[in-house]
């Protein structure tokens, strides 16, 4: 008996030890809950927390990814063509990539800023820059389409550009490459003096975030690199990193790299502006072209604009300063306050912070050393607010946190720098791999930042991914800055290279997207609103298709009297309206892209068939159980035939 | 005025519920629909729960041969004017006839109510059984009888990848209510006869 309770009793210890050795296993996985995995697991059907916007660079496109899970959703065509959404390939997008140079199917796309009100995302607008061909894109959130491209006269090298200023009230675009302006023919060694860097203001109407050039800005012939808005006390102004403040036009790394400092010029846009609307600046001949989308005509039309407005900076006393900063400042931030201005010095080692109180107390002190070009240039100690010093090599981009924090990327060094604003200490700093450019905090360009995460984009990425041959892909990485400690959680590919990135959190967004084009709003020229009202018309050589689509048919889908040499414009439109169901349509032979048509909408392609016979046309994109039933035939006769059009669906 | 008469004048009157809200509503349910497909059926129109519901309910009906549900039915011209007399025949009942009249009204009400239903039901058998023999896809039952697609008079059922609900809205509960009222007026009147 003794044993017996001598058992139990030491079964029931050993049991006991069991369950709390189990405790202590189950504390493990409690702090393993907060694992990076986990902090970017995104479950099943379940949502992201934030939109991320990044750019393409060279892909010329804008991508749209969730955060924390790094999934990409949807590629924007925006300055390049793209095949899979017939951007740029159908009749109604053409007209989008339209310049004063011809149709330019690329660009170089790189600073996605979101409209803001009162200093706060909006998230109904995205801007974006293409550099290469001078142009600003405004991408409308509620399609997540680009909606407006303009083309700007007098720039090169488009790169300080398209952030908005607190209000949405403009958008900015300046020139990297100075140039002759107006264009001339004139030798290249002339450069000094004689070039030009225009910084232009594009006024955005409030009512459809719609842009127009009000005014350029004709700034000596530096380079204009980054760019960021004033905010708060600082509204109103607009501040831009210089480099080749030498004015160097061949070597430019070493001929542009020998003045110890070069400048952030600051711009009082709002002195200008009230000077251009009392009749001041001379309007000058030009010639861009200006783009826009009608989301009801679903077609986009380009006007080519003759004139544009030039301001001399010098007959505008006191609208501009340069403020003195070191080694080829390229990054240009400023604090969510609106008190400090970074500008990193890329060749330096420090992290130069300006403030705009003391800035301010220095142009009624009159603290100028000297002036360029008739700008005045203030005093850089009585400027300075103070530097982050030896923080890292090669400083690029500084964002902000909504706890007086500041991150910046340096290129050299491949890491992130977390520093404190105002004690210019540093706090952290984590490494990236590698070669990091941009960096982004969703509304880390706004006075109201969401400091959960840092987004770092690299420009290299060697052995983090598997191999793709010679080209590899480029990445993101997202690191949690709740804590003390940046904490990295995620590598993922990007399309293209990414030079920045917007964030905004997704709630703000999601209830404003569009699920679908209402059908009886349609006013395409072109649009067939019913079956009975698909036809076929003949103009000439010209023949118009009027053709609709649903589940899962075309009507019609039999079509006689085509003639080769005909140019046969398929204008179709698609009667569903339901959400997610596109119906796509391509024609064998057509020497262009598929449509992809969403419900309500009106698209057209150009065939001109060659060769005589039967050819088909079906669906391409997998709409429903009947998918691969929706087909067509177009008969192709000989010029000399004398068979008349005719069209029908089901012989009727 | 005796509470009789008052409960059968506003049990009449509630029946006018139905030509502010929906008499009833068949929701259709799939995984790829998360926001499922319904109509709302009022005495005199049917609406979409959400736009363009009903289009896209004939868009999948298509599939399976049954017809498009029309824009209007010869029910929506006689149920308005069946109700109104209804209900101007309730009033004037209450105001001025003896209480074993107010029975008489709520037995009409129930038989027409009845045959309302027996009429709803006689659409929806037509609905989901006169199906068109070019149909994209026909289904069998595991007798080999034609599969069909019949949504529940009442209920929920599940119909190939849909879960269909068929249940009363706010208008037939209005309706109800007015009914059970004028039963109710029936007893109070015999009460308040007994005592006097």
């Amino acid at each position: 008996m003794k044993t017996t309770i001598k058992l139990v009793s030491f079964l029931i210890i050993a049991s006991l030890a069991f369950i709390s050795c189990g405790d202590k296993n189950g504390k493990k996985k409690g702090a393993l809950s907060s694992s990076a995995a986990e902090k970017v697991y995104v479950a099943p059907g379940e949502h992201d927390e934030f939109y991320a916007f990044i750019s393409g660079g060279f892909s010329g496109q804008l991508a749209v990814y969730g955060l924390p899970s790094g999934r990409l959703f949807k590629v924007i065509p925006v300055f390049s063509v793209d095949a899979e959404k017939a951007w740029g390939f159908n009749e109604e997008t053409k007209p989008m990539l339209n310049t004063s140079h011809g149709f330019i199917p690329w660009d170089d796309a790189h600073h996605p800023d979101i409209s803001q009100t009162n200093g706060v995302l909006d998230g109904r607008y995205v801007y974006i820059n293409g550099n290469n061909t001078p142009r600003i894109a405004k991408i409308d959130l509620s399609t997540f389409e680009t909606t407006e491209i303009i083309e700007i006269p007098n720039s090169a090298g488009n790169h300080s550009s398209s952030y908005v200023t607190e209000n949405t009230e403009y958008v900015v675009a300046g020139t990297r490459f100075g140039v002759p302006v107006p264009q001339r023919d004139i030798s290249i060694k002339e450069y000094k003096g004689n070039f030009k860097g225009a910084l232009t203001f594009l006024k955005v109407n409030p009512e459809d975030g719609g842009m127009d050039i009000h005014f350029q800005i004709l700034m000596p012939g530096f380079d204009y690199d980054k760019a960021h808005p004033g905010r708060g006390d600082s509204h109103g102004w607009f501040f831009f990193t210089t480099y080749n403040t030498e004015e160097a036009n061949t070597l430019l790394e070493v001929n542009a790299s020998q003045n110890d400092k070069d400048f952030i010029a600051a711009v009082n846009w709002k002195m200008i502006a009230d000077y251009v609307n009392k009749g001041g600046g001379k309007k000058m001949p030009a010639n861009y072209a200006h783009n826009v989308y009608d989301d009801h005509k679903h077609m986009a039309t380009s006007t080519m604009k003759k004139e544009v407005l030039v301001v001399d900076p010098t007959e505008v006393p006191g609208a501009i300063y340069f403020l003195p900063t070191p080694k080829s400042p390229h990054g240009c931030d400023v604090s969510p306050d609106g008190e400090y201005i970074v500008g990193s010095g890329k060749l330096s080692a420090d992290v130069t912070v300006h403030s705009f109180s003391k800035m301010k107390k220095a142009i009624a002190d009159k603290a100028f050393d000297g002036d360029a070009y008739g700008i005045p240039i203030l005093n850089y100690e009585a400027i300075n607010a103070g530097a982050v010093k030896q923080a890292g090599l090669g400083p690029l981009h500084t964002e902000f946190d909504n706890k007086g924090n500041a991150y910046t990327t340096f290129f050299i060094s491949s890491e992130v720098v977390k520093w404190k604003l105002g004690t210019w200490e540093v706090i952290d700093r984590k490494p990236t791999y590698y070669s990091v450019g941009h960096l982004m905090i969703p509304g880390g360009n706004s006075r109201q930042p969401f400091g959960k995460y840092v987004l770092a984009m690299n420009k290299i990425t060697k052995d983090r991914y598997l191999p793709t041959g010679p080209e590899v892909t480029q990445s993101a990485q997202l690191y949690d800055i709740t804590g003390e400690k940046m904490e990295l959680l995620l590598d993922f590919p990007t399309v293209g290279e990414p030079h920045y990135a917007a964030g905004i959190p997704a709630d703000i967004i999601k209830p404003r997207s569009k699920k679908f084009f209402k059908l009886e709003d349609n006013k395409h020229p072109y649009v067939t609103k019913s079956e009975e009202d698909a036809k076929v018309v003949r103009k000439g050589k010209e023949v118009h298709v009027y053709m609709t689509m649903i589940r899962s048919h075309f009507a019609p889908d039999n079509i006689e009297g085509v003639k080769v040499g005909d140019k046969v414009y398929f204008h179709i439109t698609n009667l569903e309206q339901d959400y997610d169901v596109p119906h796509g349509v391509s024609m064998i032979g057509a020497n262009t892209s598929e449509l992809l048509i969403m419900p309500g909408q009106t698209e057209t392609f150009v065939w001109e068939p060659k060769q005589v016979g039967v050819w088909p046309f079906y669906c391409t994109d997998f709409c429903s159980a009947l998918h691969q039933e929706m087909q067509g035939y177009v008969r192709v006769s000989p010029r000399s035939s004398n068979i008349k059009l005719s069209w029908s669906l089901d012989d009727e | 005025m005796k509470k009789s008469k008052l409960a059968m004048i506003i049990g009449s009157l509630l029946l006018l519920g139905l030509f502010i809200f929906p008499l009833w509503n068949i929701t259709l349910e799939a995984p790829q629909y998360p926001t499922p497909l319904g109509m709302e059926i009022y005495i005199n129109h049917f609406e979409d729960t959400n736009e363009f519901d009903i289009k896209n309910i004939n868009l999948m009906n298509h599939y399976v041969g049954m017809k498009y549900i029309p824009k209007t039915i010869p029910e929506f011209q006689i149920f308005p004017v069946a109700i109104l007399i209804m209900v101007a025949l309730g009033v004037l009942i209450g105001l001025k006839a003896n209480y074993k009249w107010y029975l008489a009204w709520f037995v009409l009400m129930s038989c027409l109510g009845i045959a309302g239903m027996y009429d709803f039901y006689l659409w929806e058998y037509d609905y989901g059984h006169n199906l068109d023999p070019k149909a994209i896809m026909k289904f069998t039952n595991p007798d080999g009888s034609i599969m069909g697609f019949q949504p529940p008079l009442f209920g929920t059922k599940d119909i190939l990848n849909f879960t269909a609900h068929s249940y009363p809205r706010l208008g037939a509960y209005f309706m109800f209510v007015g009914m059970m009222l004028t039963f109710i007026a029936f007893f109070l009147g015999k009460k308040e006869h007994k005592k006097a």
